[in-house]
């Protein structure tokens, strides 16, 4: 087994907001990436995996506090200064977000957002070099040579992303956060752009980290998916595994909910993602679950993991020696009130 | 059997154009730059109590054929009948009392909805504006029967919220309750779940599926999302650069699609199966621009099984060229490019082309480049577009057969615009072929 190149343990982002009270965005996440690996990370809005990303990269606002690890290549970015930070990222540590548009020069060509980004972190290349590369980077996300010097509203949406795509990979990171890369995107293009991510890490030893909110692009496009609820990952493990068995319940529900052409009833988890400000106490998702106990809303789960590497923080899966007398009993409690479903 | 029931809804022809303003030179001489064909030529019935799904991608036009149905876009040509009344043509006053009865909910409930009126005032602003009602009385109770039909109970307790205290599905709810309150017989909805978290879509397609059958309303839902249209609809639209592609009922759309564009659409859905892999044999490229689109069929550039008559042009071979230069090492990419001139010609729509010659090589190295690409490519439909070929003094010119436009043919239960369908069409194609096998 190959050691992770990234290991995070125990990390917590949480915000300040104008009363005082902090939004626990991030909130004890732990999990790895080996070389070459695609994770998926799911979650719904609001459930902490943008910032989780962020959170990664020590793209965070200053007023964001941040405590655990986060280990690459066995060195902690938490504990690394700004300026060397930044040095990493692009070379080590690479970034694609959702909106292509927003994020190219739309006063510089093509061409000079690759000389700009080569020669930021690799100047020792001339420009011939640059240029070859650059070309390179393209032509893996089919932008054609031809329009190398133009602009970027001379693109279409997808054809951007794409460029954003190479822009990142033309550094030759080790470690790639994707945030919903092609949620901006229409469902052929999407389709197209999936295959060059899992060309991208067959062909290099590139690992993934893939945000997103969309279940069937986690099924179809990675290795392994974690869950995310309420600042949590709630489960995780191999991405067949996870869909075929999910162990924690909001997993299993979540499936169920997604309207695939598949789908020949509608279901739904009653009542709406909490805030993070004041999440509930113990298991978060107890509020919602089918099979909440009267533990799940005293004690907080207790992670446990199966042989085949699984790992899941629910209490329907133990330890049961932890468990307090009667915590098996089914959790009673009031009807979820309409006023509080989404 | 629905062709007997008078249609509810009668649309013919419809057309919306968009004028493209040009460059700044272009404004400074006050010429237009053209016009985009957002709606091109649409078509369709709405029978009373049906769910009509208009599924396409963002560039299609469905959003302007929602709202051009409505008066608020207007029509350029063709007609609208609303229970035998032309909508099409009318003044804003006129149009007014229609409204009342078609309604619509909009994709965002944070954009389409009033930060700073409460929800009490927001759901019964319709009810003032029409002149149903001003006693405040009268207008909260109206506003609490709604509240309450949407789920937002106790309605007390939302009357005086802002949008800004409630989550994204109460907003849509509330959305709902405002396009209800007029008691309207067609709701047209603009991709009302798609801004909503998953586990709490269902909730709400399930809510207007319930709203349905209290208010026998009738149904356009537009969406890009064909697995919530499967469950949802009755009849599907397949929109594609502002044509209705394919239409027929949702089972036969899914089980037997007919338009090469369909199918794809079905194939690049993600599906949350793991055993599934990332889909290979998709379509190439992306919706073309709208300001020209392109010859033929719209889809042709990108469709695997285009022919003969699709509307084979200059600008797919400048595509297919610049295709194969993507995948040459960079040194034969360059060696090549000095072969031939400039490619801009290409840029302008025609079935007859010239791939120029460079200033420093003659039409030989054109016609080599040309037969390359062949090589390259022998099977790529693009061939099948190409009749003949011959070198003359700027380079090669390539010429094209001659284009068809595709028509509303029917196929089963279903209506589809592709030459495949069309015994014409084909008939034209193996004439085409054999005009150019007895010249070469």
């Amino acid at each position: 087994m190959s050691e992770p190149i990234l290991a995070v343990r125990d990390l917590r982002v949480w915000y300040g907001t104008e009363g005082g009270a902090a939004v626990r965005a991030v909130d004890g996440v732990s999990f790895e990436i080996k070389p070459g690996e695609t994770l998926g990370l799911v979650g719904e809005s609001g459930c902490g995996k943008s910032t989780l990303g962020r959170g990664v990269l020590g793209l965070v606002p200053d007023s964001a506090a941040v405590a655990g690890e986060v280990r690459y290549r066995g060195q902690d970015l938490t504990r690394l200064s700004p300026r060397d930070l930044r040095r990493m990222r692009g070379p080590e540590l690479g970034l694609i977000f959702q909106e292509p548009m927003t994020r190219l020069n739309p006063l510089i060509s093509i061409e000079q957002h690759f000389l700009e980004t080569l020669r930021g972190h690799e100047s020792d290349l001339d420009v011939k070099e640059m240029r070859r590369r650059s070309l390179e980077a393209l032509a893996g996300m089919g932008i054609p040579p031809t329009r190398f010097k133009q602009y970027p509203h001379e693109f279409s949406g997808g054809m951007r992303q794409r460029i954003m795509i190479a822009l990142a990979l033309v550094l030759q990171p080790s470690l790639v956060v994707a945030d919903e890369p092609t949620t901006a995107l229409d469902v052929i293009v999407e389709a197209q752009i999936l295959g060059i991510l899992a060309d991208l890490r067959r062909n290099f030893d590139t690992a993934l980290l893939l945000i997103t909110h969309n279940l069937g692009i986690v099924a179809e496009a990675c290795d392994r998916v974690a869950v995310m609820y309420a600042g949590r990952i709630v489960e995780d493990g191999e991405a067949e595994q996870v869909f075929s068995e999910p162990a924690h319940p909001y997993t299993r529900e979540l499936l169920r909910s997604i309207i695939s052409l598949r789908t020949t009833g509608l279901h739904y988890i009653p009542g709406a993602p909490p805030d993070l400000i004041d999440p509930p106490p113990a298991c978060r998702f107890h509020p919602r679950c089918p099979n909440a106990m009267r533990v799940c809303a005293e004690k907080h789960p207790i992670e446990v993991r199966s042989d085949a590497g699984q790992r899941v923080e629910c209490w329907l899966h133990g330890p049961r020696a932890e468990l307090p007398p009667g915590g098996e009993e089914p959790l009673e409690r009031g009807e979820i009130a309409l006023a509080e479903e989404a | 059997m629905e062709a007997e029931s008078q249609p509810l809804l009668q649309v013919r022809d419809l057309r919306t154009l968009y004028s493209v303003r040009g460059s700044f030179l272009d404004r400074l001489r006050g010429s237009e730059a053209g016009s985009v064909k957002a709606v091109d030529g649409v078509s369709f019935d709405l029978h009373q109590g049906e769910v009509l799904g208009i599924v396409g991608e963002s560039g299609s036009g469905k959003t302007t054929l929602g709202r051009t149905l409505l008066g608020l876009v207007e029509a350029s040509e063709g007609s609208i009948r609303f229970s035998g009344q032309e909508l099409t043509g009318l003044r804003e006053s006129q149009f007014r009392e229609f409204r009342r009865q078609l309604q619509i909910v909009f994709q965002d409930p944070h954009a389409s909805l009033n930060p700073a009126m409460t929800i009490g005032v927001a759901v019964g602003d319709p009810l003032r504006f029409h002149g149903i009602t001003n006693d405040r009385e009268e207008i909260d109770k109206f506003v609490a029967t709604a509240l309450q039909r949407v789920g937002l109970t106790p309605p007390q307790q939302f009357m005086d919220k802002y949008p800004s205290d409630l989550s994204g599905g109460q907003k849509q709810r509330v959305a709902l309750a405002r396009a209800i309150i007029l008691g309207p017989r067609v709701l047209i909805a603009d991709e009302p779940v798609s801004m909503l978290d998953m586990s709490v879509r269902a909730k709400i397609l399930e809510l207007m599926l319930e709203l349905k059958g209290e208010f026998d309303l009738t149904y356009i839902y537009i969406t890009h999302d064909l697995a919530t249209a499967k469950f949802f609809c009755d009849r599907i639209a397949i929109m594609y650069l502002g044509k209705i592609v394919e239409l027929g009922p949702a089972a036969e759309i899914y089980e037997n699609p007919k338009h090469p564009y369909t199918q794809a659409l079905l194939k690049a859905i993600p599906d949350p199966d793991p055993s599934r892999s990332v889909p290979r044999d998709l379509p190439r490229g992306e919706i073309p621009d709208a300001v020209i689109p392109p010859l033929g069929c719209s889809f042709h550039p990108r469709c695997p099984k285009a022919f003969e008559v699709c509307g084979w042009e200059s600008r797919d071979l400048r595509a297919l060229l610049e295709a194969r230069w993507t995948e040459l090492p960079e040194r034969e990419y360059e060696a090549e490019r000095e072969m031939i001139g400039d490619l801009d010609a290409l840029h302008n729509p025609a079935t007859e082309a010239v791939l120029a010659a460079s200033a420093g090589g003659g039409a030989d190295d054109a016609g080599e480049v040309l037969e390359r690409l062949r090589a390259a490519a022998p099977d790529d439909p693009f061939w099948r577009g190409v009749a003949e070929t011959h070198v003359v003094e700027e380079g090669v010119a390539v010429r094209f057969h001659e284009p068809l436009e595709p028509r509303d043919l029917a196929v089963g239960a279903a209506r589809v615009q592709c030459h495949l369908h069309d015994e014409d069409a084909l008939a034209a194609a193996e004439q085409a072929r054999e005009a150019a096998s007895r010249r070469s």
